[in-house]
């Protein structure tokens, strides 16, 4: 069963058509990356999926049917527009909005608990949420989205507002969470994220279907005929390259259509060089990126 | 347990727990016990003991020498207006009048004082009248028919049933005093409710949570939940007033007494009281969450909310001219009109009662504007619950709600 199943949707609003005959479908164990430029439509086509919009045409099915209270109780939802109840201390926010997806108290609070505990909130969890830092607001947010268990995670820029160490904790916490065979969906502009996290990726422009499929396969598909070299000395004329390109700390082979990565790597092992560093170039998702929609 | 029950259980504590609410539900009973204390600390067993007024008279007619005293007023003769001036300078008497010599023919009383009035002061007037009356009927009738005179009548009226038994509810300022205070009361309550109403709709769309709570509930359970959680906090307000009422009135008449004593509750005034508190608080409910979606902030949303919230003290302010004016058509038309209808039925109610036809087209008519602005509050919510930042135009506000 696919956990996310997105089928011809289109939404527009007054003047503008904001998601365009998209369709994707996300696996369970799966760690899957929307991406897109600021008003691409990411976020309107999670309200959809989320059934907070109403498409004007298309179906989405979440963990094999139409999304109900059964199901928003298997899903864990992170808005980009996201916040909690100021004047609530933190575990009653935890326990109150676990309660609403249908985990009782006693485990709520149990769960509550060991995820403020693993996440080194737990010295804070009877003060009011006004009282912690955006960051810490972040973390609990983050707990909130996962006490539940959910077999789904639908993520909207879970990073923004993060800090490098809490930033870390959440990724290791997401593949964790991959690991243990649940689906998470990524939405975000930051691409190094995804690169780093990401099996399957949908990039959208304008509401409209750029880029889908595996990150890896992409990523090879817009690979060009390059290598990136590092020698001790002087590398000197090297036979089917046609342009070199200097940046810091190594230098960019530009091949002819006859010359192959491994033949340039045994012609400089023939002439005895010194090797740090060689690597077939791959252009990063980010430039991918800025190829497709900039 | 079901997620609406969640939501319920949940607002109904925030609200209960909130400084604001205990405050004003304890205020009440506390400001009447106050009340009572302190006329009971400055008001003594003893009658209040009143100066003898003396005011002098110039009899120029001849034959005003008897009855000089009314009540505690002294009446002493001088001779000449000009003795009466003197003594009125030296203090000896408050003010003097002159009885001219044609005054049986044609009744002018001079007065004179040192004061600047507005008028003569009735106790003054009437002390005069009587004396005047008892002095030209004396020797003539006897002196019960010269009181019947001057006191000619103690109206007694008795309100009859249809059936000609004596009723059960009497009428008066008695009848008129409670549901006025619980009128007032309600007003309060119904603006309290929408304050928190509006303010918690405001809360959560500032703090950016009505999508985090989206991704559990339904639109329709979160409203469901809110309105009935607040609902239900501020009929607790409204209970507990109700239920101090008849202590503090004990209290009150037990020290004060009086006027107390006569105060009664019109028939049918409790179940109408709570009927018309919960039409009137599900009527600004809806109304408020309608202002609570399309109001980016709080502050936009209590601005908005206090067009309605002002409107059901409208009756209040109009309660005077109830009092002269019963029957005018303004009650029936505050009666009908579902935002004032609440409080105009409470006052009405005290005052004259309300014809049947009245009471049925009231409630008929703020069933539906419930169940009306309840559709559009909804249509209202999903549209704009996740628009922040400035508030939509009133034209595609409307253009909105009708596309659905």
């Amino acid at each position: 069963m696919l956990a996310v199943e997105v089928s011809h949707i289109t939404k527009s609003f007054a003047d503008k058509v904001a998601v365009d005959d998209l369709s994707f479908s996300v696996a369970q164990g799966e760690m899957f990356g929307l991406i897109g430029p600021n008003g691409a439509g990411k976020t309107t086509t999670i309200r959809i999926m989320m059934d907070i919009f109403e498409p004007d045409s298309g179906e989405v099915t979440i963990l094999g049917e139409k999304l109900n209270e059964a199901t928003k109780n298997r899903l864990g939802y992170l808005p980009e527009e996201r916040g909690l109840y100021k004047k609530l201390k933190v575990i009653d926010s935890i326990v109150y909005l676990a309660s609403l997806k249908g985990v009782d108290r006693q485990s709520a609070t149990a769960r509550a608990n060991e995820l403020l505990n693993q996440t080194g909130m737990l010295a804070s969890k009877n003060k009011k949420i006004e009282e912690l830092s955006r960051g810490m607001g972040q973390i609990i947010q983050f707990i909130v989205t996962i006490i539940h268990d959910p077999q789904l995670l639908i993520l909207d820029e879970p990073f923004s507002g993060l800090d490098p160490v809490n930033t870390e904790l959440l990724k290791g916490m997401l593949a964790d969470l991959r690991n243990q065979g649940k689906a998470v969906i990524l939405s975000t502009h930051q691409m190094n994220q995804v690169e780093e996290l990401c099996d399957r990726i949908l990039m959208i422009n304008n509401g409209q279907n750029i880029l889908y499929g595996d990150l890896s396969e992409i990523k090879a598909r817009y690979r060009g005929n390059s290598v990136l070299v590092d020698v001790d000395g002087e590398l000197g004329e090297v036979a089917g390259v046609t342009g070199k390109r200097t940046h810091r700390g190594y230098t960019e082979l530009m091949l002819d259509d006859k010359t192959s990565p491994q033949q340039v790597l045994a012609h400089l092992i023939s002439r005895g060089m010194v090797i740090n560093h060689f690597e077939v170039a791959t252009p990063s998702l980010n430039e991918i990126f800025l190829k497709e929609v900039g | 347990m079901n997620k609406t029950r969640l939501i319920f259980r949940h607002e109904f504590l925030h609200a209960i727990k909130r400084k604001g609410f205990i405050i004003l539900t304890l205020i009440v009973p506390v400001l009447a016990l106050i009340g009572i204390g302190v006329f009971q600390l400055v008001s003594t067993d003893e009658p209040p003991v009143v100066e003898t007024v003396t005011i002098g008279y110039v009899d120029e007619a001849g034959g005003f020498d008897q009855y000089t005293t009314q009540g505690y007023i002294e009446l002493v003769r001088f001779d000449t207006p000009g003795d009466a001036t003197a003594a009125l300078i030296n203090g000896d008497v408050a003010e003097y009048f002159v009885i001219p010599s044609d005054y049986l023919s044609i009744g002018v009383i001079n007065r004179y004082t040192l004061e600047r009035q507005l008028e003569t002061p009735p106790v003054i007037s009437t002390a005069i009248k009587n004396f005047l009356t008892s002095n030209i009927l004396a020797d003539k009738v006897p002196p019960e028919t010269i009181y019947r005179i001057e006191a000619p009548l103690d109206l007694v009226t008795t309100r009859l049933t249809e059936t000609g038994e004596v009723a059960t509810e009497q009428g008066g300022y008695g009848n008129v005093i409670i549901p006025f205070i619980f009128g007032l009361l309600l007003a309060l309550s119904l603006q309290a409710s929408t304050v928190y109403l509006v303010q918690g709709l405001g809360d959560e769309k500032e703090s950016r949570l009505i999508e985090v709570l989206l991704s559990s509930v339904s639109p329709r359970q979160l409203l469901t939940g809110k309105v009935l959680g607040l609902g239900a906090a501020g009929l607790v307000q409204v209970v507990v007033w109700l239920a101090s009422l008849p202590l503090l009135l004990n209290l009150a008449s037990s020290t004060i007494g009086g006027f107390f004593i006569t105060i009664q509750l019109p028939a049918n005034f409790l179940v109408l009281g709570i009927v018309y508190f919960i039409l009137g608080y599900s009527l600004f409910a809806a109304l408020s969450a309608g202002v609570g979606a399309i109001s980016p902030s709080v502050r936009e949303g209590q601005q908005l909310s206090m067009i309605y919230a002002m409107l059901v003290y409208v009756p209040l302010w109009f309660a005077s001219f109830l009092f002269i004016f019963p029957d005018s058509p303004i009650w029936s038309v505050l009666t009908i009109f579902p935002v004032t209808a609440p409080i105009a039925v409470m006052l009405r109610l005290g005052v004259t009662g309300i014809a049947a036809w009245e009471l049925a087209a009231s409630l008929a008519v703020l069933v539906l504007s419930i169940i009306l602005v309840m559709f559009l509050a909804i249509r209202a919510f999903r549209v704009y619950l996740l628009m922040y930042g400035k508030r939509p135009a009133w034209g595609e506000i409307i253009r909105n709600l009708r596309s659905g």
